[in-house]
């Protein structure tokens, strides 16, 4: 039993990075029906920008902040200066550009940090509180944090006229235009904050797999089995499909002889490939009910 | 002075031109109607008007030279589009379709003033408020399409075929209240529809368009006598 509880408590740990990953994917998927594959990249470098600033001695939860709002100017930047021009061409040329992003941070990370594995901090203390044992402080804390951003997220699209303004647009964006909203800004606004976000769940995870530019790949792969498994038009769906992917990792790793720690990854990828197959909108996906 | 003063204006899709140098004045107050059968260019005038397609021409709103610019900017001279379609952002609530329509307006007391005004109007509307737009029947996302234009304030409403897909009745009522709120409001219109009598009633002024090209224009009193408008477009 005590391994059980301590198998998902680390899987939700790791779900809460997953459902950010998952719920940046989702915002720009939802604005522009395409998966930007450089989203772990761009976290990735968001978590290197946090250890150069940790590195200059500026305090952690201000790294932490700060982080954020340097991940979303690029993010807007990234937006306005290289996708903006094939936006709205073909899917293959969006594909490509995003691509082509992941291979620039990724180069680039390492170009500027070096491959070496660094370590990275964690902000939260050595015991986790309340005298839990099952769980350990690190986890504890990923799980409060994911779960704060993703309810600021939550708030700001559900009671804010730009969050509102952000999913008129991405629904209908002639009609957003007819209403003087600035569906380009909008996008950027999206990417902006898909980039937030990201960096949050690099600088979550960063602890625990170690600072290196590949530590993403792997965490998008996750994030994008959450995404789909929960719904790829669904923000909230989404969340919940990241957190499910956590638990469900670490039980099929635990539980699952062959699996073990080796092939959890292609577990991901498995769930991938069935609700693809079997379920494309994913659990909570909706159709859009339309009347004619 | 006129509010709307278009000149020369063409319009292409890709290759295709289908406006030829359209001339036309739209009085302040005043509601003036395009009529024309399928093809001729009536929605394709009023997305020129709003930069929804290519267009060259010259088209001046109080004044001021709105060709060619962004549609989010020309609307922001207070020019609503009910656009073909109705627009509607179906996973959002009614309520929330409406507020969109503010989105421009700075005045809350105001705002939630023309909130109450379009429920007024409209008092399916308010039945459903929170529901979600996606599932409103055709007719009463044709009024939310109306209720959200209203919500601009605009001080020139486009209207392209507010009567599509609507029972008569409804349509009826939907042109009733149109008439009302361009007598009460002084909201000046420019509507494009299919059902030429309908829009005569509301109308001053009526333009008729064959493709592309103006062919006849004149009050709609006048206008809804002639003997070749009455057979092609009224049916009698």
């Amino acid at each position: 039993m005590d391994l059980f509880l301590q198998q998902t408590s680390d899987g939700l740990a790791f779900g809460g990075i997953y459902a950010c990953v998952a719920l940046a994917v989702v915002m720009i998927y939802q604005a522009t029906d395409h998966l930007n594959f450089a989203q772990g990249e761009m976290a990735m470098f968001s978590t290197y920008i946090a250890y150069s600033l940790l590195h200059h001695g500026v305090p952690y939860w201000w790294t932490f902040l700060l982080t954020m709002a340097i991940s979303f100017i690029g993010g807007v930047l990234v937006e306005r200066v290289i996708v903006r021009p094939v936006e709205g061409t073909t899917v293959l040329n969006e594909v490509i550009v995003f691509i082509g992003l992941l291979a620039i941070f990724n180069s680039l990370a390492g170009w500027i940090w070096d491959y070496t594995i660094k370590p990275f901090p964690s902000p939260f203390p050595d015991k986790a509180p309340f005298g839990i044992t099952f769980i350990g402080p690190h986890d504890f804390g990923v799980i409060g944090v994911t779960l704060v951003v993703l309810a600021a997220v939550f708030l700001f699209f559900r009671f804010t006229p730009v969050g509102l303004a952000m999913r008129a647009a991405a629904q209908n964006p002639d009609s957003a235009r007819l209403v003087g909203i600035r569906v380009g800004w909008m996008l950027a606004l999206g990417w902006g904050l898909a980039a937030a976000i990201g960096s949050v769940a690099g600088m979550m995870v960063a602890p625990i797999v170690f600072l290196e530019p590949n530590m993403m790949m792997g965490i998008l792969v996750y994030g994008f089995a959450g995404a789909l498994l929960g719904g790829i038009s669904n923000p909230v769906g989404a969340v919940a499909g990241g957190f499910m992917v956590g638990v469900l990792e670490n039980w099929v790793g635990t539980y699952v002889p062959f699996v073990g720690s080796e092939l959890k990854l292609t577990a991901a990828l498995v769930l991938i490939v069935t609700v693809l197959v079997f379920r494309p909108s994913g659990l909570f996906g909706h159709v859009v009910v339309k009347r004619v | 002075m006129a509010l709307l003063e278009v000149s020369n204006l063409e319009a292409f899709y890709g290759q295709t031109q289908v406006l030829r140098g359209l001339s036309f004045k739209l009085e302040e107050g005043s509601v003036t109607a395009i009529l024309g059968a399928n093809g001729a260019g009536k929605t394709t005038t009023l997305r020129a008007i709003c930069g929804m397609v290519r267009t060259s021409g010259e088209v001046r709103f109080a004044g001021a030279r709105i060709a060619a610019r962004a549609t989010e900017s020309i609307v922001r001279y207070g020019i609503a589009h009910v656009p073909e379609g109705r627009g509607t952002f179906m996973r959002l609530s009614t309520e929330q379709n409406l507020k969109l329509g503010a989105y421009t307006r700075k005045d809350a007391a105001g705002v939630a003033d023309d909130l109450e005004r379009v429920y007024r109007y409209f008092p399916r509307l308010k039945e459903r408020r929170n529901q979600q737009a996606g599932t409103l029947s055709g007719g009463e996302q044709q009024m939310l399409a109306v209720g959200r234009a209203l919500m601009m304030r605009p001080k020139l409403m486009l209207l392209d075929e507010p009567s599509f897909g609507l029972a008569p009745l409804l349509t009826e009522e939907l042109f009733r209240i149109l008439g009302t709120i361009s007598s009460e409001r002084q909201v000046s219109m420019l509507v494009v529809e299919q059902n030429a009598s309908l829009a005569l009633a509301i109308a001053d002024h009526a333009y008729l368009l064959e493709t592309g090209r103006i062919v006849m224009s004149g009050r709609a009193r006048d206008i809804s006598r002639d003997e070749t408008v009455r057979k092609a477009y009224l049916g009698y």
